[in-house]
């Protein structure tokens, strides 16, 4: 197995790093439905779940799936699923479900071409909102996005940490590149990993309540067969998990807007590369993010102070960096595989209405180049100013 | 804790079973069949001995939706439709948990329905009590799978036109070892299936046939809830190998209960999965196979 070896260099899909690191982070139950690109995710788990004790089922469809992780998780497994933009809409019901009822798991959604079945085989970034309000209602959304296969590793891990850790459902967006490109990488040493397990109650059982109203939003959670009989729902409840009054309501509500929104040094994960001197910021996330870091080595060959901002945790999204970036650069722009989703949101945190917010769409399914970032800045750079807002090119 | 056959435990020790200081009254209406249900359930629970802290009830949305509340004992309250793969989850990750999962007829077959049949067809050692009352009480009585043909519904103003399902011959041809109907007439039988698919290794299902008399009882003209009590009486015939079905239907007694089908044979899901998956797996490794 991997995950023990030497830390010796390997050839690894970003898929399989995926499982990897579930393997690394503690998962013993996973529960999946086949759907390309992320397949190759529950074949590796498929051989080695059992080897460890842990268990892997094929279910029904993707709402079955996402119930048997659920199920799964309240019994102490640590649980995951992984799927892609069609399945990932079947789940949404039960990652609802998840973040109502504090259930921690992952939900890993390697994203292709949309909507409907789209282009299975293809790349795409048209899930980020998806990862966010795909379920209905207020609840705490929590989704990383890496751009290597040594991330797809490290990622899947605090995927694992922040679930276990503020008991909520949390989404990790790799895309068909990532997932299933090669790289050879280094694997941590295991030893120096931080694992974080869901606290366990430390009170008599007749006192326990599962949702105890601690605002932070981090509670110390029992499983079944522990001992400690509890009630769990998705309905809206007080702290025993019966149905809830509506100051009670508010409170619940409050305590899912909390765990977003405290923890902020915690929950920024963002990388800043050449950003120090930068006048121009390229914000982008995922495998994007790879062809805009070269191309802020082509720019800065070619003199212009071009930086990268890139969001390992899209969300929370990080607020604080892309202010300070306002302060700074003389444009921002955003290039992403879908029509413009995480400008929008870089653009509402817009302080200096001086800076404009300037989007690179690819939309033909094909990964967006350094290059096309590249002529993308330096013709905004050109036109600064009288440029209309949002440019799409085709590549 | 009691004696598996003394049907007549001490109240006490029924009442332990509920979550009686916070939850009662109950919110079903006066009449309705899952009270009833509800007591069987528990005298079952307790005649068998079950531990409160092994054993799961696990629900799906509706009337029937709401009885793992009252149960003090691990409980979850599904989404619709869902309570079957919530429980297969935590069975398969924890195999000695006893799990019994309640639906209504809508959840069960309908939202449901493809869950419904695979949870069969895996044979996973989970019972399945589906409360049969033909129709959507909590929603204000809508035709379900199971309304018979030309029965009045909010949304079969003119007579439902759906041929209705038979759950227990969908559980027989989807793979369910433990097939069985009762109704809430026959409370005696009701313990008495319920206990022997409790105890059935594999995928049992007991179809309790109930009765809506608020909103399907209403718009049908069918009575009190004791004119329906009455109606389940007077329609059931008891199954036996040489039961003439249509003959018997020709005389209206068209509700066959009792055991349908019972096949031990068959293994279980999660048997299959440590012996046919993890011991294989652990074995190659330690062999050091790939």
């Amino acid at each position: 197995m991997v995950t023990t070896a030497a830390q010796k260099p390997i050839l690894l899909s970003g898929n399989e790093a995926v499982a990897l690191g579930a393997l690394a982070a503690g998962v013993r139950f996973y529960a999946g439905y086949p759907i390309t690109p992320s397949t190759e995710i529950a074949e590796v788990l498929a051989v080695e779940l059992p080897k460890i004790g842990g268990k892997f089922i094929q279910m029904e469809d993707e709402i079955a799936s996402m119930g048997a992780v659920i199920g799964a998780s309240l019994a102490g497994s640590k649980s995951l699923t992984a799927t892609s933009g069609p399945g990932f809409s079947l789940m949404q019901e039960h990652i609802g479900y998840a973040a109502m009822a504090e259930v921690p798991c992952v939900i890993v959604d390697v994203m292709r071409g949309g909507p409907s079945t789209g282009l299975p085989t293809k790349t795409s970034q048209a899930d980020i909102m998806q990862a966010k309000y795909g379920s209905h209602g207020d609840y705490p959304s929590f989704a990383l996005m890496p751009n290597s296969v040594l991330e797809c590793y490290t990622l899947t891990i605090k995927a694992f940490n922040f679930s276990e850790k503020y008991r909520v459902p949390v989404i990790l967006l790799s895309d068909e590149v990532i997932g299933h490109m090669r790289e050879r990488v280094v694997l941590p040493d295991p030893a120096t990993l931080e694992i974080i397990n869901r606290k366990a109650p430390t009170e008599p059982r007749e006192w326990y309540r599962h949702y105890p109203d601690k605002t932070t939003g981090i509670a110390p959670m029992a499983s079944f067969g522990e001992g400690y009989r509890y009630h769990v729902t998705g309905l809206t409840h007080e702290e025993h998990g019966f149905d809830a009054t509506s100051q009670e309501v508010a409170k619940l509500l409050e305590k899912f807007k909390n765990k977003e929104i405290r923890n902020t040094k915690e929950l920024t994960m963002c990388e800043s590369f050449c950003m120090e001197d930068a006048e121009i910021c390229i914000f982008a996330a995922g495998s994007v993010a790879r062809s805009a870091r070269q191309a802020v080595r082509i720019l800065r060959e070619k003199g212009v102070k071009a930086g990268l901002l890139r969001p390992q945790l899209v969300w929370p999204f990080p607020k604080m960096p892309v202010e300070e970036v306002y302060d700074q650069v003389r444009f921002i722009l955003v290039p992403e595989m879908n029509v413009g989703q995480l400008r929008k949101e870089v653009e509402r945190l817009r302080t200096n209405m001086r800076v404009k917010v300037k989007g690179l769409n690819v939309l033909n399914s094909v990964m967006i180049t350094a290059e096309q970032v590249v002529e993308r800045v330096l013709q905004i750079d050109f036109r600064s100013g009288s440029e209309s807002e949002g440019g799409t090119s085709n590549g | 804790m009691a004696d598996a056959t003394n049907q007549t435990a001490e109240p006490v020790d029924r009442h332990s079973w509920l979550r009686g200081n916070k939850k009662f009254p109950h919110m079903w209406c006066p009449g309705c069949g899952l009270g009833t249900l509800l007591n069987t359930v528990i005298r079952v629970f307790v005649a068998k001995g079950y531990d409160k802290n092994e054993t799961v009830v696990i629900s799906g949305i509706g009337c029937t939706g709401r009885i793992p509340v009252y149960v003090d004992c691990n409980t979850l309250h599904t989404a619709h439709g869902r309570a079957l793969t919530f429980a297969t989850g935590v069975k398969l990750a924890k195999p000695n948990l006893k799990v019994i999962v309640f639906m209504g007829d809508g959840d069960a077959v309908a939202i449901g329905g493809n869950h419904f049949i695979h949870a069969a067809r895996r044979n996973i050692d989970i019972t399945a009590v589906v409360v049969n009352n033909s129709t959507y009480g909590m929603t204000g009585g809508q035709h379900s799978p199971t309304t018979p043909l030309g029965m009045k519904a909010p949304t079969a103003v003119t007579g439902n036109i759906d041929p209705p399902f038979d759950i227990c011959n969908l559980a027989v041809a989807a793979g369910a070892t433990f097939v069985a109907r009762s109704t809430i007439f026959h409370y005696q039988q009701t313990f008495r299936l319920l206990s022997e698919a409790l105890e059935h290794k594999g995928f049992s299902v007991l179809e309790v046939v109930s009765h809506c008399h608020t909103s399907f009882g209403r718009i049908n003209k069918l009575g009190s809830h004791l004119d329906m009590l009455k109606q389940q009486r007077d329609h059931a015939v008891v199954f036996t190998p040489e039961l003439d079905v249509e003959k018997a239907r020709a005389e209206g007694k068209d509700l066959v209960i009792g055991l349908l089908k019972k096949d031990a044979t068959r293994p279980e899901y999660c048997d299959q999965y440590e012996k046919l998956v993890i011991q294989p797996s652990q074995a190659k490794q330690n062999r050091g196979g790939v």
